[in-house]
């Protein structure tokens, strides 16, 4: 196209860091970088995720025309670097989250409050080279104001009246409506960057399936393929496959838990009866055949941690059989209800320019025209041979966000029916060869895209560990969907977003 | 003498039946979710422990806060008394009408909004807020069947009407009809029952009620769900001793009648939520904005038969389902 340079042709001419696979690492200078970041504020390449090292800022960058993923570095002599959220929103808390784990500063950013740390940590910037002291006293946290009569504030949380995760969303509403939403994160903030360094391949395969727990299966796979990646693993042909069997698996159950959940909060409690016994039966069938209920650790580097049963095939199958017809049945009670219709449909709307300028994946995405799914941009084995079809609604509103579910459930259901029916012999996990290297991986998690990446050494330790969960580009959606909807519907609306709190706050 | 013993066994058995109300109509709900739910016995453990637990009063709360609970559960039950439940020949059933009866649960709100803005938090002052909006709703439509029954009848007393309507002069009234109707949707937003509000909901934000009691605790609290169940079952004996009277035992009765009229009372109260209940489970609460909307199109007979008997057959699948 005429003046429109593609990511690759933009990079050509810097430096390419040796070792990182599949995608090339460039590095720039300070003049690159800047250029890039001035590229950014009008191209069409989407951010997939920034990070950073003690001294050195990374991002992740996908060209949305030709799908071609590049990571981009720049090393921070003087601890700072020019803010790619001063152009792209959707990097705003990343780069305020560097700032508080590495310690590098984003020039150019407006908002200088810190978002992850609280001042409650017992050191700050903990990832930095040099750890400085801990804040004696917890940091003040001015929330952005609304100005005009009649408004007032509703602080909610950190701590709810129902067993959810934490997080503080302060309200400015005017009466019943909401004139604006602020969240404040960083509750659950484990420090997994921190304690995944220097710890083996293997022990760092649990954490990374801890990040967030109810898409362990799509984290641990991420891992593992970094890992694969970095150290040129080849993975068993049936491994690929009874991943994608487990994946779908956990897309299915907590598609169906989100589904009563979000009718259950209109108030529609049948539908929660219902799902949570057609989740349970999922979750029963995983313990039998896999020996966890949530599939935790069942995925791992080389492959996975062991085979399915004999009586695995037959096992779900007898599961696919009973929650088709059981998930036909709730769709049309869904539908057919008009009083629920008459809360989710039109409510809490995230327009599709939005999606966009996000890069909101997931449910999120796709219920507002945004269709992308990573199981086939950039895709991995085997969804290249299951013709997988990605439902998409242009809505965007809470209706949306349910068919999307449903829809996705369905998928979830067909794919699962053709990995049993294709599901090659032979081993199911391969030995790691030592190699040093960096790796990247992109998988689908039912919440939408989840980004792995990885430095090992040749003594199969991991020297440095960055997971991205697709929340962060949903969660200020979350607040943009809810402005002029009513207080009351915010709970419908964060449940249909249902972002995971600790996966962001990791 | 026996008509003060009456009204002794009135005032008490109330107090004393209304857990047991509450916990038989959360276990219908429950079996209508195809869960299997709690004892209908549970309510009476709840108050017991909550009595049992201290009272934490936030220090922002004045004396209204701690106040409240006592005049709130106080203006219920005294309401709850005037009803005849098993008889009409009370003491006290010439000293108070309809109107009066309004008035008491009005007072029990008034001050429950009180206490939920007193303490200062966000969630009191909406609670009260949207509290008051459904009263200016609910009252005037309770007063409206007040007035059509006594047009009928002429008198706003209970005993009155209950006479009334059993000696047999009162033919087919449509406008009985609809103050049954009307009744049941008052008695529905006065107990913060789904469409209105869903006492079961964990989610602040959408709570009416409950935003209004969250910082109560121990026997505060204890009182102020106690007045929620007495409320509840003033409102099922009320639609009960109005609309189907047939039992009830009246002025010069022999023990014989009041012990029938009093056999009679409970099964007439008790199997009451199952058909009016049906419908919770099926229909989501709405949001604040389209209740008044759904208030007047829900006030329609018509709309309140459909939406019942649809909820009724899925709860019929429900049950299916899980057999």
């Amino acid at each position: 196209m005429i003046g429109q340079e593609t990511l690759a042709e933009f990079l050509a001419g810097a430096e390419t860091v040796a070792g990182s696979h599949p995608y090339p690492r460039t590095r720039l200078d300070r003049v690159g970088w800047q250029a890039l970041v001035a590229r950014l504020a009008g191209s069409d390449w989407g951010l997939m995720a920034e990070w950073g090292e003690p001294d050195e800022v990374y991002v992740a960058l996908r060209d949305e025309s030709d799908g071609e993923i590049r990571i981009v570095s720049h090393r921070c002599f003087d601890r700072r670097f020019a803010a790619i959220g001063a152009v792209r929103p959707a990097a705003i808390r990343l780069e305020r989250a560097i700032r508080d784990l590495w310690g590098l500063e984003p020039e150019g950013l407006d908002d200088r409050r810190p978002w992850l740390d609280h001042g409650r940590w017992p050191v700050r910037q903990p990832l930095a080279a040099r750890p400085r002291d801990p804040s004696p006293t917890p940091f003040a946290y001015p929330f952005l104001t609304a100005e005009g009569e009649g408004l007032h504030q509703i602080p909610v949380g950190p701590v709810h009246a129902g067993v959810i995760e934490p997080g503080h969303f302060r309200f400015h509403a005017q009466g019943e409506t909401v004139v604006r939403l602020e969240a404040r994160l960083g509750y659950t903030h484990k420090g997994i960057a921190g304690l995944a360094t220097g710890r083996t391949i293997k022990e760092v395969a649990r954490l990374a399936g801890r990040v967030s727990g109810d898409s362990t299966v799509a984290y641990a796979l991420a891992y593992a393929r970094a890992v694969e990646a970095a150290t040129g693993a080849d993975v068993p042909r049936r491994a690929n496959w009874l991943r994608a069997l487990m994946a779908e698996l956990e897309r299915l159950a907590n598609h169906l838990a989100d589904i009563g959940g979000i009718c259950n909060d209109a108030a529609f409690a049948v539908m929660l009866a219902h799902m949570s016994v057609l989740r349970e039966r999922i979750l029963g069938v995983n313990r039998a055949l896999f020996g966890h209920r949530l599939l935790m650790d069942q995925v791992v580097p080389g492959g996975v941690a062991a085979d399915l049963p004999p009586e695995g095939s037959e096992t779900i199958k007898q599961l696919l059989y009973g929650l088709h017809k059981e998930i036909d049945r709730a769709r049309q009670l869904y539908e057919n209800t008009p009083s629920l219709s008459d809360r989710t449909q039109g409510t809490g709307i995230l327009p599709s320019a939005l999606a966009n300028r996000f890069g909101a994946g997931g449910f999120v995405g796709r219920a507002s025209g945004r269709g992308h799914d990573a199981r086939r941009v950039p895709g991995y084995p085997p969804y290249e041979m299951l013709d997988l079809s990605v439902p998409m609604l242009l809505e965007g509103d809470v209706n949306a966000r349910v068919m999307i579910r449903f829809a996705e459930a369905a998928e979830s259901l067909r794919l699962i029916n053709r990995i049993l029916l294709e599901l090659p012999d032979g081993p199911v996990r391969t030995d790691l060869p030592l190699r040093a290297g960096e790796g990247m991986a992109v998988t689908e998690s039912f919440r939408g895209e989840v980004l792995v990446w990885v430095r090992v050494d040749e003594s199969g330790r991991v020297v440095r560990f960055h997971a991205h969960d697709p929340s962060w580009f949903q969660w200020p959606l979350l607040e943009a969907t809810i402005k002029g909807n009513i207080v009351a519907d915010f709970p419908l609306c964060n449940k249909s977003f249902n972002c995971s709190y600790s996966g962001h706050d990791q | 003498m026996t008509e003060f013993l009456i009204q002794l066994a009135q005032i008490f058995l109330v107090v004393a039946l209304a857990p047991l109300v509450t916990g038989w109509v959360r276990l219908v709900k429950a079996r209508l979710q195809g869960r299997v739910g709690a004892s209908a016995l549970q309510p009476y453990r709840d108050l017991y422990r909550l009595l049992q637990q201290e009272a934490v009063v936030a220090h922002s709360a004045s004396w209204l806060f701690r106040v409240a609970p006592y005049v709130t559960f106080s203006a219920v039950w005294l309401a709850a008394v005037l009803i005849p439940t098993f008889t009409t020949d009370l003491i006290l059933a010439p000293a108070a009408d309809l109107i009066a009866l309004v008035a008491l649960l009005g007072v029990a709100r008034f001050w429950t909004a009180l206490a939920g803005l007193d303490v200062g938090t966000a969630f009191g002052g909406l609670g009260a807020s949207r509290e008051m909006m459904i009263a200016s709703l609910a009252e005037p439509a309770m007063l409206m069947v007040t007035f059509s029954l006594s047009l009928v009848s002429g008198s706003t007393a209970p005993s009155q009407i209950i006479a009334f309507v059993l000696s047999g002069s009162v033919g087919i009234e449509v406008s009985m009809g609809l103050a049954l109707a009307a009744l049941v949707i008052v008695a529905v937003a006065e107990n913060g029952r789904i469409p209105i509000d869903n006492p079961s909901t964990h989610l602040e934000l959408t709570m009416v009620h409950e935003a209004m009691v969250l910082e109560y605790s121990g026997r505060h609290l204890a009182l102020m769900e106690a007045a929620g169940m007495v409320r509840l079952t003033l409102f099922l004996a009320l639609i009960g001793g109005l609309f189907a009277p047939w039992g009830i035992a009246q002025a010069g009765a022999g023990w014989g009648e009041w012990r029938w009229g009093w056999e009679h009372s409970l099964p007439k109260a008790l199997p009451w939520p199952r058909p009016w209940r049906c419908s919770r489970p099926g229909s989501p609460r709405c949001g604040c904005s389209a209740m008044p909307i759904s208030w007047a199109a829900r006030c329609c007979w018509g709309c309140w038969r459909r939406s019942s008997s649809t909820c009724r057959r899925r709860c019929d699948g429900s049950r299916a389902d899980l057999l």
